[in-house]
């Protein structure tokens, strides 16, 4: 009887969600990826918040749009504690670190709890994240046992750098486009439903394992994992943190600190003749709406989140969702393919700026509050391109066009929206990058 | 009717004259407002403060936790901020130029965040100035006359550099008007104590109290026992209406009001049940507030301009106008009524405003008329004047009682400074430290002790 009226009202929530999605907004939102179908690209990413049943029922209830089942496979013990963070300025965990290893239940119980999972919500997306012993005989095992759930699809861990490398697997598979190669040939062998392969950030550079793991089949990538790291030291005790009984490891790190190694590791992926051929899932610090518009300009089909939703609980989603729909009705994108990969091609070389751009910082007098921060910043660190006028109590700064290089330094410390400008004053018409500069021989050091 | 003690029981008495701005709670709390700081560059905060206290640093100082740092930043520019953090017009002043102003956001609680490391400064009795040692001994040795902001600040600007002080104060305490002008909701009296003992820490100043100069004490002797004298002496007359009636009993001046409240205790005052406060300055204001909190039921101030041209700040307005205090603009006293010797009644002249006067202000014009109110105490607070026997009696420039000095605080007695309110004739607790930092570098010039 419980269980029957629980299966009623989550029917209605759904029906409840879909008709609000609907009603309010005109751009679709729904994603399809590797045919997995989800009615956002929201994806809670493989973690502590995606361990059990208890909690994914209450992300769906909230509105996700899919999981990544925390880590299935090798029989794992967790210590305590597992988590530190950074903060700044303030606000609490600008990135976030943790050791904890995978799925540390039995298997037959998340087995069991993923399956409901999907009865219950057989709208929202089922992955789930696997991690086997090294040999093809586990992983094979344990794809059997997955794919029997009624899940959607698989995500290859690759890439949890602590406690699991040690023992060879992890970001020790990922690492390693040879190793990666071969278990993907044994997860290919046995695996029905689609296949993402997680890549690991803990590398010069993610292209080669990422080629490595097209080439033996894989269905789609998704990254990054965690990056390594020493999040701080107790000046007290002077151990860092996570404390373990007087001693600490090297966790994976992850928040918004992470995103722009994110953005960048999605970028070459998105770019790279091979690799640019699957479906990417991105992920890395995404926190917003305005974070996983940027992962999909940069060719992410989907996002998965996990620290945001450990900061704030899952009903963070509800603006993702209204921001991400604002936003496409706004620049008339009717669905997320009309802007995944938007952006991709626009980064380029740096051999190919044109080097006659050039832009000058402008300060709108009647929006600045005279905080002097444009002025220090330029003064010590960049171009001496700002002038200041003693005031009492307030002074006034100005632009010294000719000697302002346009580093956009003033602009980003500038604590009022729109008070400094960029504007535009190209040195010349004609477009000329820096491989034509030389070979006219053209001036150099111009500052 | 009648001016009676005890119009309220100890704890009214204790919550009526509780901290009117409480501090934060914990780090945590000053943090937040810390943080909002944006840690401007020649800061407008900095710029606005007499004392220039480094506002952004010692702000940023308590967003890294570094609290005795921050401690340090302020009490180096101004050894009285903690005071000054109770005290200070922060409207008119540093909280008043903070730039968030401009947004039409909330402006940093600059004084709340300054009293949050100054506390914790004063009470882990933090050392955090040393005397400078020198090899030949003692440095020199000064006396200052007067242990209010002025002279405390002189005392241990010198202190710092080895040179030994003695203060010479007429009262029991030191503290100068942090000590007895000063309402007690701002700061109370334990406070001051302690601040005034904190600054002494330092060691190398001896107070000798209740030591009044032209009493007990000579400029000749401290001219001859000393190499230069700083006199640091205030103003403390108020100033007197001049009109008929003023010798009436329950016609009291807000100085002597506030000082036998800071000094006496709440229950031992008299107030009347309807009071008359003459003046809208600090002063008129800590009188006005703290009749009512004695327990007065009317209030009444009385001013002869209007509210554009009052001295306080709306802040202070602000205060007494919540306390219940009725204002009326435009009126100036003309006569004190009585009878049996006690007032009874203020009549007051209705007054318009004519030309403006030397101070910029329009000056206030008798239109001829008048009305009365019903009083059985009168406050007066229409300023103070300095001590100008005094001054004359040494021979002392002046102008009205006010000492003249040169750009070298120096007076025209040589080897005798002089600064704070006797100088400018009653500012703010901060200018008055000011003026010490400034006596105190002179003075190590005269005695060719500064480093430049």
């Amino acid at each position: 009887m419980t269980q029957k009226v629980r299966q009623d009202s989550f029917a209605f929530l759904r029906v409840l969600a879909t008709w609000r999605l609907n009603k309010i907004f005109m751009a679709d939102i729904s994603s399809n990826f590797l045919g997995i179908k989800s009615p956002n690209p929201y994806w809670l990413a493989s973690a502590p918040p995606t361990d059990k049943k208890y909690n994914v029922l209450r992300a769906f209830e909230a509105g996700w749009g899919g999981v990544v089942w925390k880590t299935l496979g090798s029989q794992v013990k967790n210590v305590s504690s597992r988590y530190s963070a950074v903060d700044f300025g303030g606000q609490r965990v600008m990135g976030f670190n943790n050791i904890e290893l995978i799925s540390d239940r039995p298997l037959d119980i998340n087995l069991k709890e993923i399956a409901e999972c999907v009865k219950l919500f057989p709208d929202r997306a089922m992955i789930v994240s696997l991690m086997a012993d090294n040999d093809k005989k586990s992983w094979h095992d344990l794809i059997k046992k997955v794919e029997d759930t009624g899940a959607h699809g698989l995500e290859l861990n690759f890439g949890c750098p602590h406690g699991m490398t040690e023992r060879g697997m992890g970001a020790a598979v990922g690492q390693d486009p040879e190793i990666a190669c071969m278990v993907v040939e044994w997860v290919m062998e046995a695996a029905t439903l689609p296949v993402i392969t997680k890549l690991t950030p803990n590398v010069h550079s993610v292209v080669p394992t990422g080629r490595s793991v097209v080439k033996a089949g894989t269905n789609a990538l998704s990254l990054i994992n965690t990056i390594q790291s020493v999040t701080g030291i107790d000046l007290d005790t002077l151990v860092p943190n996570p404390y373990v009984a007087g001693k600490s490891v090297f966790g994976g790190y992850c928040g918004p600190a992470v995103k722009p190694i994110a953005l960048k590791f999605l970028t070459t992926i998105a770019q790279d003749e091979l690799t640019k051929n699957v479906p990417i899932s991105g992920i890395g610090g995404i926190s917003t709406w305005k974070d996983a518009v940027e992962f999909m300009l940069l060719g992410a089909s989907n996002v998965q989140v996990c620290t945001a939703a450990m900061k704030h609980g899952f009903r963070i989603v509800e603006d993702m969702c209204e921001g991400l729909n604002n936003w496409m009705d706004e620049k008339g994108f009717a669905t997320l393919n009309d802007f995944i990969g938007k952006s991709v091609d626009t980064i380029t070389h740096w051999e190919d700026l044109d080097i006659n751009y050039h832009h000058i910082a402008k300060i709108n007098q009647d929006k600045c509050i005279h905080c002097g921060l444009c002025y220090i910043a330029c003064e010590d660190t960049s171009h001496q391109s700002i002038n200041s006028e003693y005031g009492m109590p307030y002074n006034k700064y100005t632009i010294k066009d000719s000697a302002c290089v346009g580093c956009n330094l003033c602009q980003l410390v500038c604590p009022v929206d729109d008070c400094i400008t960029m504007e535009e004053h190209r040195v010349a018409p004609e477009y000329v990058n820096w491989i034509e500069w030389q070979k006219r021989g053209l001036p150099l050091n111009d500052h | 009717m009648a001016i009676t003690n005890n119009k309220l029981s100890q704890e009214q008495y204790e919550q009526n004259f509780a901290d009117i701005h409480p501090p934060y709670e914990s780090i945590t709390a000053a943090k937040v407002d810390a943080n909002r700081c944006l840690f401007c560059y020649d800061a407008p905060c900095m710029k606005s403060c007499p004392t220039s206290i480094d506002v952004p640093k010692f702000i940023k100082q308590i967003a890294t936790e570094n609290i005795k740092g921050s401690a340090k930043t302020i009490l180096s520019s101004n050894i009285m901020g903690a005071g000054c953090s109770k005290v200070c017009p922060v409207e008119k002043l540093c909280e008043g130029a903070c730039v968030y102003n401009l947004l039409e956001e909330e402006p940093i609680p600059i004084a709340k965040l300054q009293r949050y490391s100054t506390e914790q400064a004063m009470k882990n009795n933090w050392k955090l100035f040393e005397r400078k040692n020198s090899p030949s001994g003692v440095r020199g040795k000064v006396a200052i006359v007067g242990a209010g902001p002025a002279g405390l600040s002189c005392a241990h600007s010198l202190s710092k550099e080895g040179v030994d002080v003695t203060i010479y104060e007429k009262e029991s305490k030191g503290g100068g008007l942090m000590t007895y002008g000063i309402a007690a909701y701002k700061v109370t009296p334990q406070f001051c104590e302690d601040e005034v003992n904190y600054i002494l820490s330092i060691g190398g100043i001896e107070v000798n109290y209740n030591q009044e100069l032209g009493k007990d004490i000579s400029l000749a002797e401290l001219k001859k026992n000393y190499d230069a004298v700083y006199l640091g002496i205030g103003v403390g007359v108020a100033r007197q209406l001049e009109i008929p009636g003023e010798k009436l009993d329950g016609v009291a001046d807000a100085i002597s009001f506030i000082y036998d409240l800071r000094s006496k205790g709440y229950s031992s005052i008299p107030v009347g049940d309807k009071v008359a406060v003459i003046g809208m300055g600090m002063t008129a204001i800590d009188a006005a507030t703290q009749a009512k909190r004695l327990g007065a039921k009317e209030v009444t101030m009385v001013y002869r301009r209007t509210e554009a041209e009052k001295p306080c700040t709306q802040h202070e307005l602000d205060i007494a106008m919540l306390d219940g205090c009725e204002i009326i603009w435009l009126a100036t006293p003309k006569k004190l009524k009585g009878s049996q010797g006690k007032v009874k009644q203020l009549v007051c002249s209705k007054m318009k405003l004519g030309e403006p006067d030397a101070s910029g202000r329009r000056s206030p014009v008798d239109t001829g008329e008048t009305f009365t109110l019903d009083v059985d105490m009168v406050i007066k607070a229409a300023g103070q004047v300095p001590f100008e026997k005094l001054v004359k009696k040494y021979k002392l420039d002046n102008k009205n009682g006010k000492l003249t000095i040169d750009k070298n605080c120096a007076t025209n007695i040589k080897g005798v400074f002089a600064g704070g309110d006797a100088v400018n004739g009653g500012k703010e607790v901060v200018d008055a430290v000011q003026a010490g930092k400034d006596g105190a570098l002179a003075i190590l010039k005269y005695l060719n002790l500064s480093q430049a």
